[in-house]
């Protein structure tokens, strides 16, 4: 068991920051590190970690919010399954305010659609069981750290041969973006704060490519405060030093292979697609689809239905949001017509998001 | 037929209406006699203010960890009386039962609710039941009012707050949150929190005799949580408040589950605590006092006003930084990754 509070600890975390003052004493330019991860955004927020930072490190929000980057179609195609009748859409609790072209999921919901709020796979995979008569489409979104959940819920419903148990796959995967924003000169990005599970599940080494050919240094690190900070503070020390490598701050779960049993489950379950993000627009090989030997699972595949065209909210910035170009405050909707309470765009809804985390937490 | 079950006669006024009354609801609420039944009770009161209030509970489930809708409904309506300083004389009960369900469970929910009722020091007086159809109400709902008297000339309010005031708060965060969503069907999460609900008058009593004219504000953190009902007062009285999270007292086990879903404890409901802004200068008397009562033995000062107007309330976080406290926005929903 380890103690939490340890990494908590505020003389921990007050000694880092004063390493990192000491380390950027005297230097005048900036260093960008974007955090990928949305907890990490939490984290950094909740914490109020900026305001211990000197002027010279910036934090960016990157696009690791996974209802966030999950575009406006995918939720159109989720509303109309549950329009169907006979049908039970299971979500993970996010999902349900993710405004789509016209309605939500609550929304929905609240006219009588049968929608379903699930802490795992496993227990759509019961509801499935439960009820026969029905069709249960559980809405598979998220990143390394969720698809292995999922291709086991998959592998379950085949070994108990139920044939009303769906998945509507939007999976991601973070290393090929993370190539394309750090390609983008607009960014400037110094270096990644890389995510802690998603390292967990596809290992330190996935980031070697990033650190040797663009010359980012990449550090996996864990969500609580002084993870953060020490992931801060390695990260300047390498620019400080002109390295770029990749380092594992959270030793403690991260290792360079990562867990090769998710691995082989993901390989078993997915094949590797291209897919949109929102904000990103399509990146080759950055999705996983359902494979052939599981294909009567896909719910895209298997359940046929008419989805709305999407039509973008007007006005909304989440794309420049999540890409790190503006600030969530730099968007002329923020904290006006888009708030927690009504959000225009998916960032301001789930917990992850760069948006609803300045909206509450921001100073 | 199952002799066990609400039936829709249950609620049509002629005789099993008189039977589920009399065999069950009445002896547990009240004992009143058949003889001393009327279509409103009579109150006796010494003159002085009333405070009256009324809530509705629809908790799922009914049974959790520490209590049940039954003790709820009565220590949520005894609570609010005392959180304007009334010392509650009354309470009325209305059940909605749902066609179907089990005598005996309504039957340990009354006994609980009496036994909150003779624990608050109050008397249920009056009441209704009506019974729906099977599928219009889930199990059982229950609307609870409460009169109470104001002895004191205190003014306790939420637009009272002033700069200076500690912050004071009788015990551990988030309890009944994490409690009911833990026993709720479909998150198998085993933990043995137990919800704090309780009846907070005696404590309010302690409080006002030790404060007096400087307790300025109470008020219990039920939905919404300690964040959202110190953001309540703040706008309410213009002031800035500045929390202290290392002093916010909160189980290890209710931290452990919020980070599991992706909570914030500071949102978490309670059912069982107040919140009381108190001038500095009796602040430590105070929470002494309150520590030596059964519902205050972690009483905590978590906060202060810090300025006037701001309308904010901001927080010291654990390892030093500072953040903006905000109100719960819609429900607190759990992290997908």
């Amino acid at each position: 068991m380890i103690d939490l509070a340890e990494f908590r600890n505020k003389g921990i975390v007050e000694g880092l920051a004063a390493g990192i003052k000491k380390l950027t004493a005297g230097r005048t330019e900036t260093m960008t590190f974007m955090e990928v991860c949305g907890t990490h955004t939490m984290s950094i927020y909740q914490y109020g970690l900026r305001s211990l930072l000197p002027p010279q490190v910036r934090l960016i929000s990157g696009p690791g919010c996974p209802v966030c980057v999950t575009p406006i179609g995918y939720v159109d195609h989720a509303l109309a399954y549950a329009r169907l009748p006979e049908t039970i859409v299971a979500t993970f609790g996010d999902m349900l305010r993710v405004p789509g072209s016209g309605s939500t999921l609550l929304a929905e919901r609240a006219r009588g659609a049968d929608v379903r709020v699930v802490y795992s796979p496993l227990d759509a995979v019961n509801l499935a069981a439960k009820h026969p008569g029905k069709k249960v489409v559980f809405l598979g979104v998220g990143f390394e750290t969720t698809a292995p959940t999922i291709a086991g819920s998959i592998k379950v419903a085949a070994s108990r041969a139920l044939k009303n148990y769906f998945v509507l796959a939007a999976h991601k995967t973070i290393p090929v973006p993370m190539q394309v924003l750090s390609a983008d000169p607009a960014l400037k990005i110094s270096g990644y704060l890389c995510p802690a599970h998603v390292s967990a599940i596809i290992g330190a080494n996935a980031y070697r490519f990033l650190a040797q050919m663009q010359g980012v240094p990449c550090v996996p690190a864990g969500f609580e405060p002084a993870d953060v900070m020490q992931g801060v503070e390695m990260l300047v020390r390498q620019v400080v030093e002109g390295r770029s490598e990749v380092e594992i701050q959270y030793s403690r779960f991260v290792t360079w292979e990562g867990n090769l049993k998710a691995q082989a489950l993901l390989e078993e379950v997915f094949v590797p697609t291209d897919t949109p993000w929102r904000g990103l627009g399509v990146i080759p090989d950055s999705g996983l689809e359902i494979g052939e030997r599981y294909a009567a699972f896909d719910a895209a595949k298997a359940i046929p239905v008419k989805v709305e065209e999407a039509r973008e909210p007007q006005g909304c910035r989440c794309g420049e949001v999540l890409k790190g170009i503006i600030a969530p405050s730099d968007c002329p909707l923020f904290g006006t017509r888009c708030t927690p309470e009504a959000p225009v765009g998916a960032c301001m809804v789930s917990s992850e998001g760069s948006c609803a985390a300045a909206y509450k937490y921001g100073i | 037929m199952d002799r066990d079950l609400i039936l829709l006669g249950h609620g049509s006024g002629g005789k099993l209406s008189h039977q589920l009354l009399d065999d069950i609801i009445i002896p547990a609420l009240s004992g009143i006699p058949v003889s001393g039944q009327n279509d409103a009770a009579i109150l006796a009161h010494a003159g002085g203010r009333l405070a009256f209030t009324t809530d509705s509970y629809v908790v799922d489930p009914i049974f959790f960890p520490g209590g049940d809708i039954g003790d709820l409904a009565v220590n949520g309506t005894v609570n609010d009386l005392a959180m304007v300083g009334a010392q509650p004389l009354a309470l009325s009960v209305g059940l909605i039962l749902e066609e179907g369900f089990s005598k005996m469970q309504l039957h340990r929910i009354l006994l609980s609710m009496r036994k909150a009722a003779d624990e608050a020091g109050v008397a249920i007086v009056t009441g209704d039941t009506k019974v729906v159809p099977r599928g219009k109400a889930d199990q059982i709902f229950i609307n609870t009012s409460g009169i109470g008297v104001i002895r004191h000339e205190l003014e306790i309010a939420g637009c009272n707050a002033q700069a200076g005031d500690k912050i004071l708060i009788n015990g551990t965060i988030g309890d009944h949150g994490i409690a009911v969503m833990a026993a709720r069907e479909g998150l198998a999460l085993t933990t043995d929190v137990k919800s704090d609900t309780a009846s907070l008058n005696t404590l309010v009593a302690e409080i006002m005799e030790c404060a007096g004219p400087a307790l300025h504000v109470l008020r219990d953190p039920t939905r919404g949580g300690v964040a959202t009902t110190i953001k309540e007062i703040a706008l309410q009285s213009e002031v800035t408040v500045t929390l202290c999270e290392e002093f916010l007292p909160l189980k290890a086990q209710v931290q452990g589950v919020c980070s599991l879903l992706g909570l914030d404890p500071l949102y978490v409901a309670n059912e069982g605590k107040l919140l009381a802004f108190v001038a500095p200068d009796r602040a430590e008397l105070v929470l002494e006092r309150m520590r030596r009562h059964p519902q205050g033995s972690q009483s905590a000062i978590i906060g202060e006003v810090t300025a006037a107007g701001g309308s904010r309330v901001q927080m010291t976080t654990l390892v030093g930084g500072l953040r903006a406290v905000d109100m719960l926005s819609g429900e607190q929903l759990p992290r997908i990754c």
